[in-house]
């Protein structure tokens, strides 16, 4: 079974990520990412309590909106990695549409981006295929503090420097 | 200037110590190229035509003495000896190796310094106006503005893989030093009708191989806003900037694909559900940075006494003179001056410093201006605080290390990236035009009677060296392999910005200099009283020059009629 970072440890993973061009039956008995615009077009017939979906970099966040808290894991995907729209939309999952499941990077993320995506809402990371995973964890702590608020955590640094002063 | 605390202290040794961990695993082959080159791009460091390039940040271009120093020891032990202030205010070395660039950075971070987000498609370093709260135009110091956006900035989780580069710029004047509106982002500082100073936001400037003006897009900004309303641009361009084409990524291509006013209200959308979100600036925050920038301890002088002995100096000393009247700028505060060190004598590389020279400006700034430096956009160096009772004994002693070549804002002032000596990406050498135009017009009375001018140039389309916003602009191009200059007229990056019109075709290497002196021989021509060429220039428009610069296209176009 493939394995992810999810948290901070490395686990099995038993997701299967559904092609965008997919056509036909949907494998059954698996867990399911389905390519957003595929539960757009195909909401009516499908079983949601074992499907998640994914987004691709150049798809719109807000086609899902809401509603994003119907899927248990919603990935973002990373065509190359150096494609940062997915970091700008996982921040409107978690703060616009208050998405409060599992939320992955998928496709090539590096490890060198964990500790930005981390911030951004990502609670696992399925990298670039032969990434050491174990080695990789530490990337998520590269940095004790961090100067602006996001996702984790979602004051800046003045604000929790203020709080702690108080 | 700001001060590391504990926080800001240990982020830079932690970014030391993740830059280590990469570099590591790139020599031992875990890291591959095409991963490596954005992580060391965001650590200043390209591969260059003949060796690595490491960019050091000098945030808004200040500098201390002590940080002056490790940087003379960094270029002495790790680097040929000398070193590059460029046109972002920043400091760049030619010849480090690659396994030592770690090391320099562990060196840099002893000194509250470090090479983030120098280059790589981020948030660049932010600059501004070499003499921010030296000045008596200044309607309030940028300096601390600055700060705060390079605090936010720095490794925003958001914005570290953009479509693109991306440059902000602060101005607190009225007038315009910092190029504000060729910039990504220009910030203005401004008073609003109730008498609250807010800022004015121009978007999507920038040189390059499409140069534009930038677009306001927000008269008037609340200071409290600032951090949030950068947030929703730069989400707007995150999002929506292209980047299946890196010729087009950059945000004035979306700007002007939109139109700036669809940008700016899709940047409003944006900002109605961020703007009061945790980001949002306090007062607190606001004055704990504007701390770091008070006033130093000036003294109480009596500026007409000053004045009196400065003239009597200049009578004696013709030199002394010419120098006070292009070098030396008029201060704020009474007695005192802000001093411009040239970087542009004759027969240097334009912005170049030595290491013995890093170290003598240390010793000026420790002797005449509270220990502080500020690095140009045009790169030179100043020395912002100077008793006028001072100049002249700086004056001599700026002479001894060769800063005091009085050609401040002149001909031979130019901008100058390093071009094809140094750069792979350039089509030509830019250095030995900049030396050959110095060589021509080595009479600094010429050179003075023509008074503000701006001459730039870059290497290539690329525009490092500003070559749009010159008032002559000089761009190195390739025909068949032969380097060839294009040279442009009009440009301007003041608050008047303008974009350089082409004169027409380019000419070689040698024959540059010449071309110029024709140029300089219709301004001369035409001008009025104390006119500047940019105002003949826009008085009497391109055709003058190009009737003087190219007869025989005249000549056939008229045997055509």
């Amino acid at each position: 079974m493939p394995k992810i970072i999810k948290g901070t440890e490395v686990v099995d993973d038993a997701w299967v990520i559904i092609d965008k061009d997919f056509e036909g039956q949907l494998p059954i008995g698996k867990l399911l990412l389905l390519p957003m615009q595929y539960w757009l077009d195909n909401r009516e017939k499908l079983n949601l309590t074992v499907a998640g979906i994914w987004i691709d970099s150049d798809e719109s966040v807000e086609l899902v909106g809401h509603e994003a808290n119907l899927f248990p894991l919603i990935a973002v995907n990373f065509p190359i990695f150096t494609d940062g729209r997915g970091f700008s939309i996982a921040r409107l999952l978690r703060e616009r549409y208050e998405f409060n499941g599992q939320l992955r990077a998928i496709g090539n993320p590096i490890q060198d981006q964990l500790f930005y995506l981390k911030r951004c809402g990502f609670t696992s990371f399925d990298l670039k295929e032969g990434t050491n995973l174990e080695a990789a964890i530490s990337s998520l702590d590269d940095f004790d503090k961090s100067y602006q608020g996001a996702i984790i955590p979602p004051e800046p640094l003045f604000i929790l420097n203020s709080l702690e002063n108080n | 200037m700001y001060l590391y605390n504990e926080q800001d202290q240990k982020i830079i040794e932690q970014r030391v110590a993740q830059f280590q961990n990469q570099t590591d695993r790139y020599l031992a082959g875990e890291l591959s190229d095409d991963e490596f080159l954005p992580l060391r791009l965001q650590n200043g460091l390209y591969i260059q035509r003949l060796a690595p390039m490491l960019r050091i940040a000098v945030p808004y271009g200040l500098l201390n003495s002590i940080q002056l120093r490790k940087l003379a020891h960094i270029t002495r032990l790790y680097d040929k000896g000398y070193c590059h202030v460029t046109t972002r205010q920043n400091i760049q070395l030619n010849w480090p190796k690659l396994e030592d660039v770690p090391k320099i950075l562990a060196e840099l971070a002893q000194v509250e310094m470090h090479a983030v987000q120098t280059s790589g498609n981020c948030i660049r370093n932010t600059t501004s106006d070499q003499f921010a709260g030296a000045s008596r135009d200044e309607l309030e110091d940028p300096r601390p503005w600055c700060e705060i956006i390079r605090q936010w900035s720095t490794f925003h989780p958001e914005f570290a893989f953009l479509p693109r580069k991306f440059k902000i710029a602060v101005s607190g004047t009225d007038g315009d030093r910092a190029a504000i509106q060729v910039h990504d982002i220009g910030i203005q500082i401004v008073k609003n009708s109730s008498n609250e100073v807010g800022f004015k936001i121009y978007v999507g400037g920038g040189l390059g191989r499409t140069p534009v003006i930038g677009s306001i897009i927000r008269e008037f900004l609340p200071q409290k806003d600032l951090l949030t309303y950068l947030d929703a641009i730069l989400r707007v361009y995150n999002r929506h900037g292209n980047r299946a084409n890196k010729y087009k990524a950059r945000i004035k291509i979306l700007v002007k694909a939109w139109t700036p006013e669809i940008f700016a209200q899709e940047v409003e959308d944006e900002w109605d559900y961020t703007k009061d979100t945790p980001g949002k600036l306090t007062l607190t925050e606001i004055n704990r940075v504007k701390g770091h920038f008070t006033l130093p301890p000036y003294e109480i002088l009596d500026d007409k006494k000053l004045d009196e002995e400065i003239k009597t100096q200049a009578k004696k000393n013709i030199a002394f003179d010419k120098w006070l009247k292009r070098n030396v700028r008029a201060h704020k505060i009474d007695g005192y001056s802000s001093v411009t060190l040239s970087l542009k004598p004759t027969g240097v590389a334009p912005g170049d410093l030595t290491d013995s020279q890093l170290e003598a400006i240390a010793e000026l700034a420790d002797e005449f201006s509270f220990s502080e430096v500020r690095a140009t956009h045009n790169q030179n160096i100043v020395l912002a605080d100077v008793k006028k009772s001072n100049l002249y004994n700086l004056w001599e002693k700026a002479k001894m290390s060769g800063f005091a070549t009085p050609n401040i804002n002149t001909l031979t002032d130019m901008i100058c990236c390093p071009g094809g000596d140094f750069c792979s990406l350039a089509n030509a050498k830019s250095i030995p035009i900049a030396e050959s135009i110095q060589r021509k017009f080595e009479d600094i009375d010429y050179v003075h009677d023509l008074g503000d001018l701006s001459l730039n140039i870059s290497g290539c389309m690329n525009a490092c060296g500003h070559h749009h916003v010159g008032n002559i602009g000089i761009l190195g191009v390739d025909k068949k392999g032969a380097e060839f200059y294009q040279i442009q007229l009009g440009g301007s990056s003041g608050i008047d910005a303008s974009l350089a019109k082409v004169l027409g075709p380019s000419f070689g290497e040698s024959e540059v200099p010449d071309v110029i002196e024709k140029i300089l021989s219709i301004y001369v021509e035409n001008r009025k009283d104390d006119e500047l060429f940019i105002d003949t220039y826009r008085r009497i428009g391109i055709d003058p020059f190009k009737e003087k610069v190219y007869p025989e296209n005249l000549a056939r176009k008229k045997r055509g009629k």
